[in-house]
């Protein structure tokens, strides 16, 4: 027998029953379509936090207040968990491997200007925070080691703040905004650094000088973070290992007693989020397995059901000369055709979806090649596995039997 | 005019070559639960090339039975069955499917046309399962088409045609692979008889250009076509009479 009349015969059962071959094939769609757009949406989310991770150069290194994890637990000794401005004075003075030193006080507060209020980040730090974090400064300036040390109230806008108050950025500079209910003067704005998911956005903060927020807003001298440029790529260990010492040395953390604060470097954190991604990508796996298995059970039904229905036609073709072969591959091609033409309009809807995601609510969808090529052939064996089971009991009929069924 | 003309035939010999059908000792056994059925005793016919035959017999003579057997659709319990000097009654399934295929020309009573195909189409379905090629496979349905005066109706689906257009188009389909023999199995049970004799009248120009038919049918009048008459009783050969042909 022909293939091209297989596959004309098969077309012709599936669009003899349009709308129960669409409903068949929906189980495959949405199956396909749902896997195809959440790994886009992965993808896109880990492309999105790997850039920003890498734009922040290679040498940073993180230090985080409480005590490393075990096994996912957090063991309190009742020892202070925190870092505090003397914390970073005496990393800046005592650490030889390190290039700079940023500490950061932030506290979400309360910000006005005219009438108009909203809640950011406040970063307290000191002037060197643009240099280190890769941020310019795009209009106006950065404040000096002078004016921190003066407590002046000045502020630098994140690039996302003139925005929020509908004004140019250069129009800002020198004029007067309140925080926490106290006026200080606009001095700059920074460069963009857009939003990557799980970080917040960088753009929607102030930075400004350390000892204001300490004495003047905070009243605390508390860190969230400290933030260590390296002096070379080559020595982030020994880095580490001198930053460990002066803090341990400053918390007065006895040998043998667990740290408490953390250290991190760019490449602990791009190893967490890639385990959470392979985590996500097996969830996905199952998840779309299970839905491709209940779909092709759904084949599976209307194939038994399509059988059943064209017993008589078995029977006639079986008489006209159709081996067990030709009625067997009849039919695994109809359950083959209808699982493909699923995983395609899957394909299509499900980058669609991803698409519409971004371009709609500006998420980060990235559209995965192999997703696809794996959902196609992963529907096709679907399509296979669940249609031989059917085709087999079309073609094991007994053309007497079968001729004469009503 | 009796089968006791035939020639006479043991196990281990082979038919003379115009001999199309032997049956030697034919035994169809059934199991029903506990119990067998012995729907075929040991039946001995001999059809030759260009014979009309008609197959009768009451309800549960066998007939069926017979014409299942003759038309490969179902392999004997016992005995011997020859089409065309071939030994098909220990062949395989696919083996019978290519023996259907290229040697026997089924007509049956319900027409068992494919629905969905036009007449064109179901003609060239015994053409598909030879593999021949498409275009090939055209030319012969459509004269095959015109052979049974439907040149004009191919693209028609079965339920655009009538029920003795239907009829022809199955003839025209048992036709198309120029089969040994034309396998009837009560032809014209649902047409009315105007449009029944008309079939009738077809059956007899196929005969006329040498096809071998065998009806099978319990209605007299019908069998009175053939020019032979086979009848079966509890699955035993009851009567093999030679008749004159009404036209």
């Amino acid at each position: 027998m022909l293939l091209g009349e297989i596959f004309q015969v098969a077309l012709q059962a599936i669009r003899a029953n349009k709308l129960r071959s669409f409903l068949t094939m929906l189980g495959i769609i949405i199956g396909v379509g749902a896997v195809i757009t959440m790994v886009a949406l992965g993808s896109g989310a880990q492309k999105a936090v790997q850039a920003r991770l890498e734009a922040l150069g290679p040498t940073l290194l993180s230090i985080y207040p409480g005590q490393s994890f075990r096994g996912g637990i957090a063991i309190d000794f009742g020892q202070r968990v925190s870092l505090t401005v003397d914390d970073a004075d005496s990393l800046a003075a005592y650490a030889r491997h390190v290039k700079a030193v940023v500490p950061e006080l932030t506290r979400n507060q309360q910000i006005k200007r005219g009438g108009t209020n909203a809640n950011v980040n406040i970063v307290g730090t000191t002037p060197n925070y643009p240099a280190v974090k890769n941020f310019t400064v795009t209009a106006g300036r950065m404040f000096t080691a002078g004016e921190d040390e003066g407590r002046r109230r000045l502020a630098v806008l994140g690039s996302a703040i003139p925005d929020m108050f509908n004004a140019n950025p250069a129009g800002m500079i020198g004029q007067e905004i309140q925080i926490r209910g106290i006026p200080f003067e606009i001095i700059g704005v920074l460069s963009s650094k857009g939003s990557a998911a799980g970080f917040g956005n960088p753009d929607e903060q102030i930075l400004i000088p350390l000892q204001t927020a300490r004495y003047r807003i905070m009243g605390t001298d508390r860190l969230r973070t400290i933030t260590v440029d390296a002096a070379s790529v080559s020595q982030m260990t020994l880095t580490m290992i001198e930053i460990e010492r002066v803090l341990r040395r400053e918390h007065k953390i006895r040998p043998g007693g667990e740290n408490d604060f953390q250290i991190r470097n760019q490449s602990d954190i791009l190893a967490t989020f890639q385990d959470t991604a392979k985590t996500f990508t097996y969830l996905l796996a199952g998840i779309a397995t299970v839905s491709l298995i209940v779909g092709g059970i759904g084949i599976m039904n209307i194939m038994l059901v399509s059988v059943t229905e064209r017993t008589r036609e078995i029977g006639v073709r079986k008489a006209l000369g159709a081996t067990r072969f030709n009625i067997l591959f009849q039919f695994l091609v109809e359950a083959l055709v209808l699982c493909l033409a699923g995983g395609v309009i899957g394909i299509l809807l499900g980058s669609f979806g991803a698409v519409a995601l971004s371009r709609l609510a500006h998420w980060n969808t990235s559209i995965n090649l192999l997703a696809i090529v794996v959902a196609f052939f992963f529907s096709a064996l679907v399509g296979l596995f669940f249609g031989i089971w059917p085709a087999r009991r079309a073609a094991a009929l007994d053309p007497i039997v079968a001729l004469r069924y009503e | 005019m009796t089968a006791a003309q035939a020639m006479s035939f043991h196990t281990g010999d082979v038919p003379t070559p115009d001999i199309v059908i032997l049956t030697h000792h034919l035994t169809r056994e059934y199991q029903m639960g506990a119990e067998v059925v012995h729907a075929l005793r040991g039946v001995d016919i001999q059809i030759k090339k260009n014979e009309f035959v008609a197959v009768m017999g009451p309800s549960g003579s066998g007939k069926s039975t017979l014409m299942n057997l003759i038309g490969c659709l179902d392999t004997p319990t016992n005995g011997e069955y020859w089409l065309n000097s071939q030994k098909v009654s220990d062949l395989s399934d696919d083996e019978l499917a290519r023996i259907r295929n290229k040697e026997i020309g089924f007509v049956f009573q319900t027409f068992n046309l494919l629905p969905r195909a036009d007449a064109l189409h179901n003609v060239e379905l015994p053409l598909i399962y030879a593999g021949i090629g498409a275009k090939d496979r055209r030319d012969r349905a459509a004269r095959s088409l015109q052979q049974v005066g439907l040149g004009d109706r191919m693209d028609h689906r079965p339920n655009e045609l009538s029920g003795g257009q239907r009829q022809r188009v199955a003839i025209a389909r048992a036709l198309v692979n120029q089969p040994s023999i034309l396998l009837a199995d009560e032809p014209t049970g649902n047409l009315d008889s105007a449009t029944g004799s008309e079939i009738m009248a077809l059956f007899h120009e196929l005969h006329d250009t040498g096809q071998t038919i065998v009806l099978v049918t319990h209605e007299h009048d019908i069998a009175a076509h053939a020019r032979r008459q086979i009848h079966l009783l509890d699955g035993k050969l009851e009567r093999d009479e030679r008749t004159e042909a009404t036209t």
